[in-house]
């Protein structure tokens, strides 16, 4: 009995050593460990060679989790919402800061950006509204604005070049096949690549959003309806949105957008986004081209395209002349519940360095620091250089609202219902949108 | 005085272990080995199950952890069985369930009949006629993502093949009202080999003497099926048609991977739109009475459905 007794107590007290001893471990290596979350994309992987800078600069070891973009929001959002400590720092969508900010899973910066002497209006105006700041257009400040990306174009320089090519545009339409400057051009670029046969192989007109599941068409359409006169709401009066989210200019921005679809798509695109659009692009399938502008170091790079093949364009003007642009690009933001304060600080602080960021620049990670991007040396710097700059400065955003999910899912929704599949008119779907969104907001009880 | 198996099983007992056995009635050990188990099923399915049903007599939603939970009665469910769209993607669901089932019976019957027939290379065309259910929905819904490439996939190709229709000018995932049918063939293509077995074991159970008693009352192989045949292989069919509708009801990834629920909703089965309302949009008091709904259309229908098996099982 007495033995049996001395190995229980035996097997108890080393049990506990090696607990205690573990635990020890582990709370070591959390301070000397950072993990960062973001979408697993070409800068993400920029961003691991980058961080190695803070690495040795802070002997704490970076850690990355990365995950695809159609499951990016799903995943995180998951995480942050149960109090997962998975991420001490997260580069989260711009969209999300609402509900990042209003349910603390985001440490408020503002302290922290005073006592390091980070000031905000040295980032790009429209990166510090659209990443960090919770509500709008006040200074209260959630993330560092990391990585700056907008919604363009890009288009085959090389086949608009060619002069049988050239000959037949103006042949067909009198006048010179340009880049398009306005969104009526564009589909009539558009309309003229749809079936042609170039080098022997039939191309189309362009590749545009329409991805069902997560936010692409939202982000497609989006970016045609600003330059319509699209608006969320009343500017006068919050969250009243009729007349202004199915305004006659919405209408019809919707209706081009659709009308682009029927006209000048690749067969079979009913469901595309990002991934969908630089593969059409790379190769060859498409004339022009909307996505991101994080996708255009890639194609710079790029044996098909690169190399001088590829053109970069501002979204183009609406009827009206307007231009407007959908925001992309996030910022970086330390997770509440981390274990790691100091140290995810310590990486904001290393960020926001002007070194750092001109690293970031060169590396193909989109700076929002202004002393990088009004250097006199930064359009140079890059073919896309001064198409990101001009189209950064006419950008808009989704709603930044705690409910975006809900508000992203409605829009997906109604705008693949008319666009795609063909249900309805545009009027309708806006109409619908207008009923779902106030619906959600009642729900929310800010109507 | 016999030596059972509970008598060595008794002498092999520990003394200790036996002294404190003893004691004890066989209600009570009956007890200790079920405990376990029914504590795990009441953890991970029964509790889960009443936490829902009051979850969606509520406004919670489960990423607004400060938010005040309301009690808001029967405005969930009102909300629900009001909804066009909720009943839209119900029909959609039947459609998908109905035709899935249909095919993979009709099919993977004739399959099975066939099969169970003896000729060179059985084992072989067995094995590979099951291989689409060993591989993963990820795979499947990728697979035909590319087979139904309307430039380069071999669906649209085998079209224009036969039929002259251009095959870039229709696409069997986007609009024109293919999709919806597009995800039943995958399904069909994936699962007929599983209905095809249960049949299959079905078939083997008969025994040769009753077709060997016919053949002495000559009677036809047309009479032979329909009178032998089919009606002992009817519980199995019934039990492959069982296991594929519980399945097929809970469709998610295959159709998402396809389609992601369009064009527009024609493709939103009722399982995909209840988790972008769980987890995306996070009305979780409104997809808990959703999850409901569908919990007691499938326990309904299944009971209903399990009535009938027995019923066909005794006669």
């Amino acid at each position: 009995m007495m033995k049996s007794l001395y190995v229980k107590g035996l097997l108890t007290a080393g049990t506990v050593a090696c607990s205690m001893g573990f635990g020890t471990m582990m709370a070591h290596a959390d301070e000397k460990e950072l993990t960062l979350c973001w979408a697993a994309w070409d800068p993400a992987n920029a961003l691991v060679e980058l961080s190695k800078g803070f690495e040795a600069s802070s002997g704490i070891k970076m850690k990355f989790e990365f995950v695809p973009w159609p499951n990016f929001a799903d995943r995180m959002l998951n995480e942050l919402n149960s109090g997962g400590k998975l991420c001490d720092l997260m580069i989260g969508d711009s969209q999300w800061i609402g509900g990042a900010a209003e349910n603390g899973w985001y440490v408020k910066l503002n302290e922290f950006f005073d006592k390091e002497g980070i000031k905000m209006d040295a980032f790009v105006p429209a990166t510090v509204t659209g990443y960090s700041e919770w509500p709008k257009n006040t200074p209260n400040y959630w993330s560092l604005p990391a990585f700056g990306d907008v919604v363009g174009w890009t288009y085959r320089k090389d086949w608009f070049e060619r002069p049988e090519i050239k000959t037949a545009f103006k042949e067909k339409f009198g006048r010179d096949l340009t880049p398009p400057a306005t969104f009526d051009e564009l589909k009539q670029v558009a309309e003229f690549f749809q079936g042609r046969k170039i080098d022997g192989k039939t191309v189309y007109g362009a590749s545009i959003y329409t991805e069902r599941g997560s936010e692409g068409i939202t982000m497609g359409v989006m970016d045609v309806l600003y330059s319509y006169g699209f608006k969320y709401e009343n500017p006068k009066k919050p969250y009243d949105m009729k007349g202004f989210v199915d305004s006659a200019g919405a209408v019809k921005g919707l209706e081009f957008y659709k009308s682009l679809y029927d006209c000048c798509v690749a067969p079979g695109t009913s469901n595309t986004y990002m991934g969908e659009g630089i593969d059409a692009y790379k190769s060859g399938q498409v004339a022009m081209q909307m996505n991101f502008a994080f996708t255009w170091p890639g194609f710079e790079a790029d044996p098909n395209v690169g190399g001088g093949k590829t053109g970069y364009l501002v979204n183009p003007a609406g009827p009206g002349g307007e231009k407007f642009a959908q925001l992309g690009g996030q910022g970086i933001s330390v997770v509440a519940n981390t274990d790691n304060m100091d140290g995810a600080l310590g990486y904001i602080k290393w960020f926001a360095q002007k070194d750092v960021q001109d690293k970031w620049w060169s590396m193909g990670g989109f700076s929002c620091l202004r002393a990088v991007v009004e250097d006199p040396n930064f359009t140079k710097s890059q073919p896309y250089a001064q198409t990101f700059l001009d189209s950064m400065a006419i950008v808009k955003d989704f709603w930044a609202e705690p409910s975006y999910a809900t508000l992203l899912q409605a829009s997906q929704k109604r705008f693949h219902d008319y666009v795609v599949a063909g249900n309805g008119t545009a009027k309708e779907a806006l109409d619908g949108l207008i009923a779902d969104w106030t619906e959600t907001f009642e729900d929310e009880g800010k109507l | 005085m016999t030596d059972t198996p509970a008598d060595r099983l008794a002498r092999a007992t520990p003394q200790p272990v036996a002294r404190r056995i003893r004691g004890l009635s066989d209600r009570a050990i009956a007890w200790i080995f079920v405990a376990p188990t029914i504590f795990l099923l009441l953890s991970v399915n029964i509790f889960p199950l009443i936490w829902t049903i009051r979850l969606s007599f509520t406004n919670f939603a489960a990423n607004k952890p400060n938010a005040e939970v309301k009690w808001v009665g029967l405005r969930n469910y009102t909300r629900i069985l009001t909804d066009a769209d909720t009943w839209a993607n119900m029909q959609t669901t039947a459609h998908f369930l109905i035709w899935t089932i249909t095919f993979q019976v009709l099919i993977g019957f004739s399959l099975a009949w066939l099969i169970n027939r003896k000729f060179k290379g059985n084992d072989l065309v067995t094995t590979l006629i099951v291989i689409p259910m060993m591989l993963s929905p990820a795979v499947v819904g990728n697979f035909w993502t590319f087979l139904y490439q309307p430039q380069i996939g071999l669906v649209n190709y085998a079209v224009e093949f036969l039929t002259g229709i251009p095959a870039d000018s229709f696409s069997m995932l986007g609009p024109g009202g293919w999709a919806r049918w597009a995800i039943v063939i995958v399904d069909t293509w994936m699962w007929t080999p599983f209905v095809m077995l249960i049949c299959l074991a079905g078939l083997r159970s008969i025994p040769d003497y009753i077709y060997e008693a016919a053949e002495v009352d000559r009677a036809s192989k047309w009479r032979q099926f329909w009178t032998i045949t089919l009606p002992m292989a009817l519980p199995f069919l019934m039990l492959a048609v069982l296991f594929r509708g519980i399945e097929n009801f809970r469709m998610f990834d295959l159709v998402v991977l396809l389609t992601g629920g369009g064009p527009g909703d024609e493709t939103l089965l009722a399982s995909i739109d209840l988790k972008r309302e769980a987890f995306e949009k996070w009305r979780t008091g409104y997809s808990s009475a959703y999850a409901i709904v569908l919990f007691v259309t499938v326990f309904g229908l299944a009971s209903i459905y399990v009535k009938a098996l027995n019923k066909v099982k005794e006669r």
